[in-house]
C-alpha cells in the first residue's frame, strides 16, 4: 500500500513547477528593476503613487460592499433553500447555479446593456449590482451547503430549552454555519478585488479596480511593478486565508 | 390517580404513511415510561409530538389537563435528550448546560449554582471549560441530559440516549439513569428499540408496532403476558404455535393437549400459543411427562444452555435449561398450566377487496389476479386468502405484485411471514421456505397448496 | 404566510438573475446592431452565426471552436492527474500529505490574475512562447485541484477493504485498480471533469495573460477585445441563447437521471 503514495509525485513535481515557481517568480519580479538588480523601488512606487493607492481603496471598498451585500442577500436565500420546509426540490439550486456556466464576459455584459437601455447610467451602483449579480451564487452555494448538513437537532435542542425559533436561529444555526459564510466571503472577497475586465464593462471605464491597473502594467511590459502589485494581493490573499481555517467546504464540488 | 400526561385519539401521517394511529395512552406523574418498538414504529414521532416539534393530524396532547397542542416546544415545560446529543459544537461544556436558563434571564450566580449542582450529580464536575468535542460518548451523554434537567423539566424525554454507546458503558448508564430518576423524581419518558433495556428501566412499557400501541403494562406483564405475536416475540426469547382451544382451561397445541389458565375464549376456538423457552421443563418421572422430543441441537450460553428439541409430533421448540441433554438423546418434558399464555388469532386469512374483472380475473391490489369468482365483470367482491395460498418468488418477474418480507414468526414446524406490498398494503403467508427479513420477492397465488379455498364473495356493503 | 415570502424572496432573486439572459434571449431575434432596439423579427443573426457569415469578426466561431478544445483537452489532462495524485496523496500521511494538500489549495485560493501573471512570468522566465500549449498549461494548474478534491471524498467514502479483497480474490494490483477502484472513482471522476470542463470555459484572466501575441482568442477573450472596441457582435446574442439552451438541456438530463437514481434507492 505504501507505494501508492508515490502516485502523488507527478502531481506535487506539477505543482511545484506551475505554482511554487510562478509564485517566487512573482517575488522576484516585483523586488527587481528592469536590469534585474534588486530594488525596493517599486514598492515604493506603489505606495508613493495617489492613483494607485486611491485604486487599491477603491477596490477594497467595492469588494467589501460586494461581499456585505451577498451575504445580506444569499444568506436568507441559502437558508431558504435548505429548509426542506421551503423548498423540496433540488431544482431551485440548480437554477441558482445554472448562471454560472454561462461565460462570465458574457452575462456582465448583458448586464451593462440592460442598464444601458432601461437609461440607467454605469457608475458605482451599477458596478456594485453587477458584482452580487456575478458573484451570489458563489456566496449562496457554500452557506447552503453547510445548512443542508446541518443537523436539524442543534436548533431543535435550543428551542426545547427554551429559545424561540428566532433566538435559535441565531444563538445557534448562524454561528455554526459561520464555516460556510468564511467559504463564501473567500470565494467573494478576493476574486471581487482583482477582477478586471467587469468593472470596466460595468461603468464604461469609469472605475478602476485593482485588478485593472495590474493588467495594464503587465501589458505595456511594465512587468515588475505589475509583479509587485501582485504581489501586494498575494500579501492580502494571505491575510485573508488566515481566517479560514475549514476549507473543507469546497468539497463535494458544485454538481 | 395522578396524570401528568393524557394522550387521546392522536394519529399522525407524514404524506400518505400513516405513521400512529388512534394512539390513547396516559402517563403517571414521576414514572418512568419506556415506548418500545422496532425502527419505524412510530415511537419517535411520538416523542417529537409531545416534545412540539411535529404537530398532530388528529387527537390531542393533554399535560395537567391542559391542551399542548398549538404552545410551541420553547415553552412547553419538557426538556429533550437528544438521539446524538445535539450539544451545540460552538459552545463549552458550561455553556452548553447555561444555554437555557440564560434565555430564561435567570440571574448569573443562580446559573452558576445550577450548572455546577447538575454537573456534580452527571459526574461531571471539573468538565465546565471543556469543549463537547473533546469529550468521549458517554460524557457527551452525562452533559446532555445535564443540560435538560437543570432546567428543572416536569417532564424528562429521552430518544434512544444509549444508542449510540457501547455494550458496557449503555449498562453502566442504564444503571445511573434508573438513579437519577429516582433522584429527581420527575417523569421520564424514554424511546429505545431495546427491549432489554426497556425491560430493565421502566415502571411502564408500551410496546408500538406499525403505529398503533400493542400493549401496554410493567415489565412483568409484556414479558408474561403478551396480548399477540409480535410483542411475545419482541421480547424476550419464545415458541410461538398455532394452538386450539378446546375448553375454558385446556387448550391444544404441537397435537398434544395441555392445561392452562386462561378462560373465555370460547370452545373449540383458533389461538396461537405462547411458551417461553424457560418454562419447558425436563423430567424423569413418566407420570408427570406432556410429551417427549429429541435434542437436536445443545449451546452453552453463559448461564444457561439454550437447545432446540424436535418433538413426536414433528414440531421444533427451544428450551433454556441450567442443565445440559446431550444432543440426539430422547427427553421427557413438561409445561405448567401457568406458563402457558393463550393469544387470541389476530387474524385467520389475508381479507381483501377487489373488483372482477372478467370470468378468469379479479383485480386485487391495483393488479390482476387469476382466480375465477362466478361474479359478474365489475361486481366488487371480497376475497379471503388462506395464509398457505400465496406463495413467495426468489424472481420478482414472476409474481403479480412485488414485496418486502417485513416479519418473521417461527411456528415450530412453518414460518409466518408479514410481506409488506410495493404500495404498503400487508400480506401473511405460511411457509416452509426459509427467507430473511427485508428480502425482496414476488407474490402470486398458488390454491393448491392450501387445504382450504380461496373463498370469494360479493363484498357487503355494511362490512365497509 | 412565511412560506409565501421564503417562495417569493427566491423567485425575485431568480428573475433578476436571469433577466439579463432573457433580455439577450430575446434580442437575439432581432437584427439591430445596437442592443435594446427592435426592428423585427429575424433568424438572420443565428443563420449568420451558424454559417460563418458574420458582418465583422469572422474569427468568433474559431474562438468557440479554441475554447471547447482548449476546455476539453485541459479536462481530460487535470482529471487523469487529479485522480491519480488524490489516491497519492490518500495514501500519504503526517506531514508531505499535508504539504500536497496545500499547494493544491493555492490555485483554489489564488484569483484568476495572480494564477495568470505568475505563470505569464513563468513562461517569459523561461522564454517558453506563448500560445495554445500554454493555455493549456495554465488551464490544467488552476482545474486539477478541483479534480482532485471531487475524487478525495469518493476515496474516503470507499470500504479500504474492498481493493484488499479484490487482491484476495486472486486480482493482481493492475486489474484491482481497473476493475474495482476505478469504477468507484468514477462518480467523482467524472464530476471533477465536469467541473474542470467549466472552469476551463468560463475563465478568461488566465488565458488572457497566457495566450501570447499569437492571435489566439477564446470566446472569453474574444468578447473582451470585441468590447473594447466599443461594440458587441451582434452574432453574440445567439450564440449566448444556444450556449443557454444547451446548459439547461444537459441540466434538465442530469436532473432526471439523478431523480430516478435517488428514486430507485429509495425503493430498495
Amino acid at each position: 500500500m505504501s507505494k501508492r503514495s508515490n502516485w502523488s509525485i507527478p502531481y506535487a513535481i506539477f505543482l511545484v513547477f506551475f505554482v511554487v515557481l510562478p509564485l517566487v517568480l512573482v517575488m522576484v519580479y516585483a523586488f527587481q528593476d528592469s536590469q534585474g538588480h534588486f530594488t525596493l523601488g517599486n514598492l515604493a512606487k506603489f505606495f508613493t503613487d495617489k492613483d494607485a493607492l486611491s485604486t487599491f481603496a477603491v477596490s477594497i471598498e467595492v469588494a467589501l460592499e460586494n461581499t456585505a451585500l451577498c451575504i445580506l442577500l444569499g444568506y436568507p436565500a441559502a437558508w431558504i433553500l435548505a429548509n426542506k420546509q421551503y423548498n423540496k426540490s433540488a431544482v431551485t439550486i440548480v437554477l441558482f447555479i445554472m448562471p454560472m456556466w454561462i461565460n462570465a464576459l458574457m452575462r456582465t455584459l448583458a448586464t451593462a446593456q440592460l442598464f444601458t437601455m432601461l437609461g440607467i447610467t454605469l457608475g458605482k451602483g451599477t458596478l456594485l449590482f453587477g458584482m452580487v449579480y456575478d458573484y451570489l451564487p458563489f456566496m449562496i452555494y457554500p452557506i447552503y451547503n453547510v445548512l443542508a448538513k446541518m443537523d436539524k437537532s442543534y436548533a431543535e435542542a435550543a428551542v426545547d430549552l427554551g429559545a424561540t425559533p428566532w433566538t435559535a436561529f441565531w444563538k445557534v444555526t448562524v454561528p455554526l454555519s459561520m464555516p460556510g459564510v468564511t467559504s463564501g466571503i473567500l470565494m467573494v472577497f478576493m476574486p471581487t478585488v482583482s477582477t478586471f475586465a467587469i468593472s470596466e464593462f460595468l461603468t464604461n471605464n469609469k472605475i478602476k479596480l485593482f485588478g485593472t491597473i495590474i493588467q495594464e502594467n503587465i501589458n505595456s511590459s511594465m512587468w515588475n511593478y505589475g509583479a509587485a502589485l501582485a504581489f501586494v494581493m498575494l500579501i492580502i490573499i494571505g491575510i485573508t486565508t488566515l481566517f479560514d481555517k475549514d476549507k473543507e467546504q469546497l468539497e463535494g464540488g458544485l454538481i | 390517580m395522578d396524570k401528568i400526561i393524557e394522550i387521546k385519539n392522536l394519529s399522525k401521517s407524514f404524506g400518505d404513511k400513516k405513521v400512529l394511529e388512534d394512539i390513547n395512552l396516559y402517563i403517571r406523574r414521576g414514572e418512568f415510561i419506556t415506548l418500545l418498538g422496532p425502527s419505524g414504529c412510530g415511537k419517535t414521532t411520538l416523542l417529537r409530538m409531545i416534545a412540539g416539534f411535529l404537530q398532530p393530524d388528529e387527537g390531542s396532547i393533554l399535560m395537567d389537563g391542559k391542551e399542548l397542542a398549538g404552545v410551541p416546544p420553547h415553552e412547553r415545560p419538557l426538556n429533550t435528550v437528544f438521539q446524538r446529543y445535539a450539544l451545540f459544537p460552538h459552545l463549552d461544556v458550561y455553556d452548553n448546560i447555561a444555554f437555557g436558563l440564560k434565555l430564561k434571564k435567570v440571574p448569573e450566580e443562580e446559573i452558576e449554582k445550577r450548572v455546577r449542582r447538575v454537573l456534580k450529580l452527571v459526574a461531571m464536575s471539573d468538565y465546565e471549560d471543556r469543549d463537547v468535542e473533546t469529550l468521549s460518548g458517554g460524557q457527551q451523554q452525562r452533559i446532555a441530559i445535564a443540560r435538560a434537567i437543570v432546567n428543572q423539566p416536569k417532564v424528562l424525554l429521552l430518544d434512544e440516549p444509549l444508542a449510540a454507546l457501547d455494550l458496557k458503558m449503555r449498562k453502566d448508564m442504564q444503571i445511573e439513569l434508573k438513579e437519577m430518576h429516582k433522584k429527581l423524581g420527575i417523569t421520564f419518558i424514554y424511546v429505545t428499540h431495546d427491549q432489554e433495556e426497556a425491560l430493565t428501566l421502566s415502571d411502564t412499557v408500551v410496546v408500538l408496532n406499525e403505529g398503533r400501541i400493542q400493549q401496554i403494562g410493567t415489565p412483568v406483564d409484556i414479558y408474561n403476558e403478551p396480548v399477540n405475536c409480535f410483542v411475545a416475540d419482541f421480547i424476550g426469547e419464545s415458541n410461538i404455535l398455532k394452538g386450539r382451544m378446546i375448553r375454558d382451561r385446556r387448550v391444544a397445541f404441537i397435537k398434544h393437549e395441555f392445561d392452562c389458565v386462561d378462560e373465555g375464549f370460547g370452545e373449540d376456538v383458533k389461538v396461537d400459543v405462547v411458551v417461553r423457552p424457560e418454562d419447558i421443563y425436563f423430567t424423569t418421572d413418566p407420570a408427570k411427562c406432556q410429551f417427549k422430543a429429541k435434542v437436536n441441537s445443545c449451546i452453552f450460553k453463559g448461564v444457561h444452555y439454550e437447545m432446540w428439541v424436535d418433538t413426536d409430533t414433528g414440531y421444533e421448540l427451544m428450551i433454556q435449561d441450567y442443565d445440559p441433554y446431550p444432543v440426539g438423546s430422547e427427553v421427557m418434558l413438561y409445561i405448567d398450566p401457568d406458563d402457558i399464555q393463550v393469544m387470541k388469532k389476530e387474524r385467520l386469512c389475508n381479507t381483501l377487496y377487489g373488483t372482477v374483472k372478467d370470468a378468469e380475473t379479479v383485480t386485487l391490489l391495483d393488479a390482476d389476479f387469476p382466480l375465477k369468482s362466478g361474479f359478474e365483470p365489475g361486481t366488487e367482491v371480497k376475497v379471503e386468502i388462506p395464509f398457505e395460498a400465496v406463495d413467495l418468488m426468489d424472481n420478482l418477474d414472476d409474481g403479480i405484485i412485488d414485496g418486502e418480507v417485513h416479519f418473521i414468526l417461527y411456528m415450530g414446524d412453518h414460518y409466518h411471514l408479514t410481506i409488506k406490498t410495493d404500495d404498503g398494503d400487508f400480506l401473511w403467508v405460511d411457509t416452509n421456505d426459509i427467507w430473511d427479513k427485508g428480502d425482496l420477492v414476488g407474490i402470486r397465488l398458488n390454491p393448491e397448496n392450501s387445504k382450504k379455498e380461496i373463498k370469494i364473495t360479493k363484498k357487503d356493503e355494511q362490512a365497509q | 404566510m412565511k412560506k409565501f415570502f421564503a417562495k417569493l424572496y427566491i423567485w425575485v432573486l431568480l428573475v433578476v438573475l436571469y433577466a439579463p439572459l432573457v433580455f439577450i434571449a430575446i434580442f437575439s431575434f432581432t437584427e439591430s446592431k445596437v442592443l435594446g432596439s427592435w426592428e423585427g423579427f429575424s433568424t438572420d443573426l443565428y443563420r449568420n452565426l451558424l454559417t460563418g457569415q458574420m458582418q465583422g469578426n469572422a474569427s468568433l466561431l474559431a474562438a468557440v471552436k479554441n475554447t471547447v478544445l482548449i476546455a476539453l483537452v485541459a479536462a481530460a489532462v487535470s482529471t487523469l492527474l487529479g485522480s491519480v495524485a488524490a489516491i497519492g496523496i490518500h495514501n500519504m500521511k503526517g506531514r508531505a500529505k499535508k504539504a500536497v494538500t496545500f499547494l493544491n489549495n493555492i490555485p483554489m485560493i489564488n484569483p484568476d490574475i495572480i494564477t495568470g501573471v505568475s505563470l505569464f512570468l513563468l513562461f517569459v522566465f523561461l522564454h517558453f512562447s506563448q500560445g495554445y500549449l500554454t493555455v493549456i498549461l495554465a488551464h490544467i494548474t488552476f482545474c486539477t485541484p478541483y479534480v482532485v478534491l471531487s475524487v478525495m471524498p469518493k476515496l474516503q467514502q470507499m470500504n479500504p477493504n474492498i481493493y484488499e479483497a479484490a487482491l484476495d480474490l486472486g486480482a493482481t494490483p493492475q486489474v484491482a485498480l481497473r476493475k474495482v477502484l476505478i469504477p468507484q472513482l468514477r462518480p467523482g471522476m467524472v464530476s471533477g471533469f465536469i467541473l474542470a470542463f467549466t472552469m476551463s470555459l468560463d475563465d478568461f484572466a488566465v488565458t488572457f495573460f497566457t495566450r501570447g501575441t499569437i492571435g489566439l482568442d477564446t470566446l472569453s477573450t474574444y468578447i473582451y477585445t470585441d468590447a473594447r472596441k466599443g461594440g458587441l457582435t451582434p452574432e453574440l446574442r445567439p450564440l449566448m441563447t444556444l450556449i443557454f439552451l444547451v446548459v439547461l438541456i444537459l441540466l434538465i438530463i442530469i436532473n432526471i437521471r439523478q431523480d430516478r437514481l435517488s428514486k430507485l434507492k429509495e425503493n430498495r
